[in-house]
């Protein structure tokens, strides 16, 4: 169960506005962190808490490809991410790194920033205790769930080549 | 099965993928540069195998920020560089190397019917020669360069038709910063974009490239073009490997069929700070520049090279633009030297360099001040991309960044050769 305040964006929150590529000459999590939301939110790195949740509304995370920007907002403190929708790469990069992602368009629109919310990631209930209200996320399709429960594509694939006798 | 779900198919062991299906898909190349190869190599080495699963199938390129601007950055390259002697595997050093997809498929690495992954989300370029090209994490990367595989959800495919013939100064840059405005920023979110039509039949291989290359600013995972006569010239000298051509077939299912005709379009201009904020460029003239970048991943070919030189030769750049010129590769520097074209940008007053990203997202060469304005024949204009987050980047094709140069302002090609 995670639980956390609010850090609330708008629509196509790009991956140079999460994490600007003048910091990419380096991939430490912990330095990329210091950085994270910089250029579209001066303060968000000394107000967000671990714990805490991003939310946005459509097409979170394009532009590039660079995984830097999930290992920002991961060790920036934020627990999870739900938005209306994700760009496809950032969508990819934060299952692999263990960063969970929850789609629900209504949590979306009825929630504000700073609000308290508590989320049960496997059945995808998302709770508003500020505001008493409730909803549920898309469910994972089942391969992205195994791949989840596999402790992401690392584990996942150790798995599968442990299976083929590969090493 | 449509383009892309043809050469899906033919990387599984299936006979048929469809829209929504997750499958493991064979790739035949696996790329990755000195921002993403770092966390690719980390990751790779918490898997716990010793070796790539095919050295002539992995690619490391370090572009970015090369040559190396900054001590951290020298450190990212020499770790991607130590990785990939010991691997055996592809890499070309400074002096050798090129802007990744710029470099790729010039040497013949990329080819028709390939699917390829690369940490670096402007990958789906090589889609221009009928490949399956798509961008990827670094994690993606690493499991894809220990297994030879990835998995992939089938996506579906948009259809478009561009009808008509292009006029002066039209080139793939404006047919595809016309089409982002026109679908939006997540347009063509994880699906692939399939262009044809008569406009697309007379699109140089160049131009191919452009296009493809900013099907990712529309949210797609890859955009495709049938292979033709033109894409057969090019390939047949480079490819060093034998390569499959798929068709779409006559009955494929489209997710939407999208028409344009662009008999009359002009130059197209995307404002800050969107890509798919765009404008024909007769309305946004007179917006004054303090800089003009040519060259990227998306127009630093040759044939874009010879179109800024067409205007800028015999005319100086405006005392007030620092105009920054970046040929793709070392064979696209190499060839604009010989005909000429580097004589005629440096007599303008321009400055060329070795090929890098470079100022395109801000890295070096080229990296704006608060309050500065830049036209650029790149790719992305979000905030602070090019340097300050009170920058402002316009994003073009290279006749009109090449004009902007000379007039200190934001104008059409028209305007300085008719």
């Amino acid at each position: 169960m995670l639980k956390g305040k609010v850090h609330k964006y708008g629509a196509n929150v790009d991956t140079d506005a999460i994490i600007p590529a003048r910091y990419l000459n380096v991939s430490e999590p912990a330095e990329l962190a210091k950085h994270c939301m910089e250029d579209i939110d001066r303060d968000f790195v000394k107000k967000v808490k671990p714990g805490d949740i991003m939310m946005a509304t459509t097409n979170f995370g394009c532009g590039s490809s660079r995984e830097h920007a999930p290992l920002a907002i991961k060790a920036a403190g934020i627990s999870c991410i739900i938005a209306k929708s994700f760009a496809r790469i950032f969508f990819r990069n934060a299952i692999n790194i263990g960063l969970p992602l929850l789609e629900c368009d209504a949590a979306v629109d009825k929630t504000e920033a700073g609000d308290t919310l508590e989320v049960e990631l496997y059945s995808g209930r998302i709770k508003n205790l500020t505001r008493g209200m409730e909803f549920t996320a898309k469910p994972y399709p089942k391969f992205m769930a195994e791949l989840i429960s596999a402790g992401g594509l690392i584990e996942y694939t150790r798995k599968r080549l442990a299976s083929r006798e590969i090493i | 099965m449509t383009l892309a779900e043809k050469i899906l198919a033919a990387h599984t062991d299936k006979k048929k993928v469809s829209p929504g299906e997750f499958i493991n898909v064979r790739v035949d190349l696996i790329l990755a540069n000195d921002i993403t190869a770092p966390i690719a190599i980390r990751e790779f080495q918490r898997i716990g195998v010793d070796k790539v699963f095919d050295p002539k199938k992995v690619v490391m390129v370090p572009d970015h920020f090369v040559p190396n601007k900054d001590i951290a950055s020298a450190e990212q390259a020499k770790l991607m560089r130590e990785f990939a002697r010991e691997q055996e595997i592809l890499y070309f050093e400074v002096g050798q190397m090129g802007i990744e997809h710029v470099l790729l498929p010039e040497q013949g690495l990329v080819l028709p019917g390939d699917v390829v992954i690369g940490a670096d989300s402007h990958t789906c370029t090589y889609g221009a020669l009928g490949a399956f090209a798509t961008g990827m994490g670094s994690t993606d990367i690493a499991a894809a360069m220990a297994t030879g595989d990835i998995w992939m959800k089938v996506p579906p495919t948009i259809k478009l038709i561009y009808h008509g013939n292009l006029g002066k100064w039209v080139s793939g840059k404006d047919l595809i910063l016309y089409t982002i405005s026109n679908i939006g920023v997540d347009g063509a979110l994880y699906s692939a974009m399939e262009f044809v039509g008569e406009a697309i039949d007379t699109l140089s291989i160049d131009s191919r490239f452009t296009m493809a290359n900013m099907a990712i600013e529309a949210g797609a995972k890859a955009g495709l073009f049938r292979v033709d006569n033109k894409t057969q010239l090019y390939v047949k000298s480079r490819a060093k490997r034998p390569y499959l051509v798929y068709e779409p077939d006559n009955d494929a299912e489209y997710s939407q069929v999208i028409e344009y005709d662009v008999s009359l379009l002009e130059p197209q201009v995307a404002l800050p700070h969107s890509p798919a904020n765009t404008k024909p460029v007769s309305q946004v003239e007179n917006i004054d520049i303090n800089q003009a970048v040519i060259g990227s991943c998306t127009n630093g070919r040759l044939e874009d090279l010879r179109i800024a030189a067409q205007i800028l030769k015999g005319r100086k750049v405006h005392p007030e633009v620092r105009c920054i010129i970046i040929p793709g590769s070392q064979q696209v520097y190499l060839d604009a030297l010989v005909e000429g074209l580097i004589e005629a940008f440096i007599k303008a007053g321009a400055a060329v360099s070795t090929p890098t990203c470079g100022p395109c997202l801000g890295g070096h060469m080229g990296v704006l001040a608060a309050g500065e304005r830049c036209i650029s024949t790149t790719n992305r204009n979000f905030v602070g991309r090019m340097g300050s987050p009170k920058s402002e980047v316009y994003l073009a094709n290279p006749a009109v960044a090449a004009a902007s140069a000379i007039m200190g302002r934001i104008t059409s090609p028209g305007e300085i050769l008719g």
